[in-house]
């Protein structure tokens, strides 16, 4: 039974939480910093990665059979590429001030490491549905990880989510310097700590009770 | 403005007031991961700039000849085979899959090159060397690049070249400025690990937690660069 691999659930599971992969495998930092100054930015940012993330994996996990290992990274990059152009060309026509806010962050999914990885960890040795539940799961992984950091920069940095006023003003003094770039670098190794800490809060307590 | 002073403004803002690392957030993976020592950040530096002017070099030529709407050569090929004599093209569609096929060769023949004549340096490179094709920085200099030859416009954060189509020069000053920039941040981010290795940094924030930390510190020092390349636009716009 060793040879049938993970099952879609698992596989889905695991990209969330587990195999988070901003948390837990720290890749695709450059997004992850990048579109965090507020929310709408952050989830148009996500939708994007997940379009291509999941098209990407279908795709390679279809010619699975047909990759030679010394092109396979080139085919990922070019089939990654393609999508990339359709979301870019998409984003343009239908939002274009977001598609202005994100500049050069969507061309730049191209070389995001995470569907990369992905495609090479899953989608080049599993089958289309099990390709399809790992992009999902780590679509919203990384979903829920821009959401956090966005979430605390919009809130202490404008005092708004989602562009609502939710800090009163006169009584919240704005940190400007959560919405530049150093409040980025701040706030996600701020998170990565309470993520770790919690992480070993977690295995003490299994080790504890395997005791 | 002349071009000398439009490239000293480019690069100025390429290397330190629009640092690639600290203000736009490329390059992160290997600025995370190969800052540990002072050398192996230098020779990633070297890697990087090297490849990012190849690349730039290429995706100019690629841009300012096939690529941007009214491209001369690719224009020529249409009028001669469709028999229109106002046909113009616009490539601009293929710009994010010829940069990628450009980086990714580049990277492939530099390694190639590396590996045949330099073999000690090749050795110490290991791994680092293919990462390259994956690192932001490179595909973000192109799309700079491609911002300023092909819509012809943006301005902004490279001083104020704006307005025109840029020329081979200032291509190469913004992509060779940019990897210098991108080195001095390494190599600062390495020395300031090499001290963290004494401190006793609490467990959850080892690693990657304090280098975020420590990034944004330093995030936060260049931004008093900002506004130099006013002060300097001004002396240079007196000296004329």
């Amino acid at each position: 039974m060793a040879n049938d691999g993970p099952t879609p659930l698992e596989r889905f599971i695991n990209g969330i939480l587990p195999e988070n992969p901003v948390y837990r495998q720290l890749l695709g930092m450059c997004p992850t910093l990048a579109v965090t100054g507020n929310m709408k930015a952050a989830m148009t940012m996500s939708a994007a990665v997940a379009f291509v993330m999941i098209c990407a994996n279908l795709i390679t996990s279809l010619i699975r059979d047909l990759l030679k290992p010394h092109l396979r990274i080139l085919i990922f990059t070019l089939t990654i590429a393609t999508f990339v152009t359709i979301a870019d060309r998409v984003l343009a026509a239908y939002v274009y001030q977001m598609s202005k806010e994100l500049g050069p962050y969507v061309p730049l999914i191209i070389v995001n490491c995470i569907i990369i990885c992905r495609c090479e960890v899953c989608a080049s040795k599993q089958r289309p549905v099990t390709a399809l539940a790992d992009a999902v799961g780590q679509s919203l992984g990384f979903a829920l990880a821009l959401a956090s950091i966005a979430t605390i920069r919009e809130v202490l940095g404008a005092g708004t989510w989602f562009g609502l006023p939710i800090l009163a003003e006169g009584w919240w003094p704005a940190w400007g310097i959560m919405v530049l770039p150093p409040g980025a670098f701040i706030t996600l190794g701020a998170l990565l700590g309470v993520a770790n800490w919690l992480g070993t809060l977690r295995g003490g307590k299994a080790a504890a009770a395997a005791n | 403005m002349t071009l000398v002073s439009e490239m000293v403004l480019i690069a100025v803002g390429a290397a330190v007031i629009n640092n690639f690392v600290l203000h736009y957030f490329v390059g992160i993976c290997p600025f995370l991961g190969v800052s540990r020592k002072v050398d192996m950040a230098f020779g990633m530096g070297c890697a990087v700039t090297f490849v990012i002017s190849i690349a730039a070099l290429l995706s100019w030529t690629f841009t300012f000849y096939i690529l941007r709407p009214g491209a001369p050569l690719a224009t020529w090929i249409m009028r001669t085979v469709t028999g229109n004599a106002e046909a113009t093209s616009d490539l601009r569609v293929l710009n994010y899959i010829v940069y990628i096929f450009v980086i990714a060769s580049s990277v492939q023949l530099v390694e190639m090159y590396v590996r045949k004549f330099f073999p000690s340096l090749y050795k110490s490179f290991g791994v680092f060397l293919p990462l390259i094709t994956t690192n932001c920085a490179i595909l973000f200099a192109c799309l700079e690049i491609m911002k300023h030859v092909s819509i012809g416009g943006g301005g902004g954060a490279w001083g104020a070249a704006g307005g025109h189509v840029w020329g081979l020069p200032q291509a190469l000053t913004l992509a060779i400025a940019g990897g210098l920039g991108f080195m001095i941040a390494i190599v600062i981010m390495a020395g300031i690990r090499e001290e963290l290795d004494h401190c006793d940094v609490p467990a959850p924030l080892k690693g990657p937690g304090i280098t975020l930390l420590v990034a944004g510190i330093l995030a936060l020092a260049f931004m008093g660069f900002s506004g130099v390349d006013k002060t300097l636009a001004g002396l240079m716009g007196g000296a004329q």
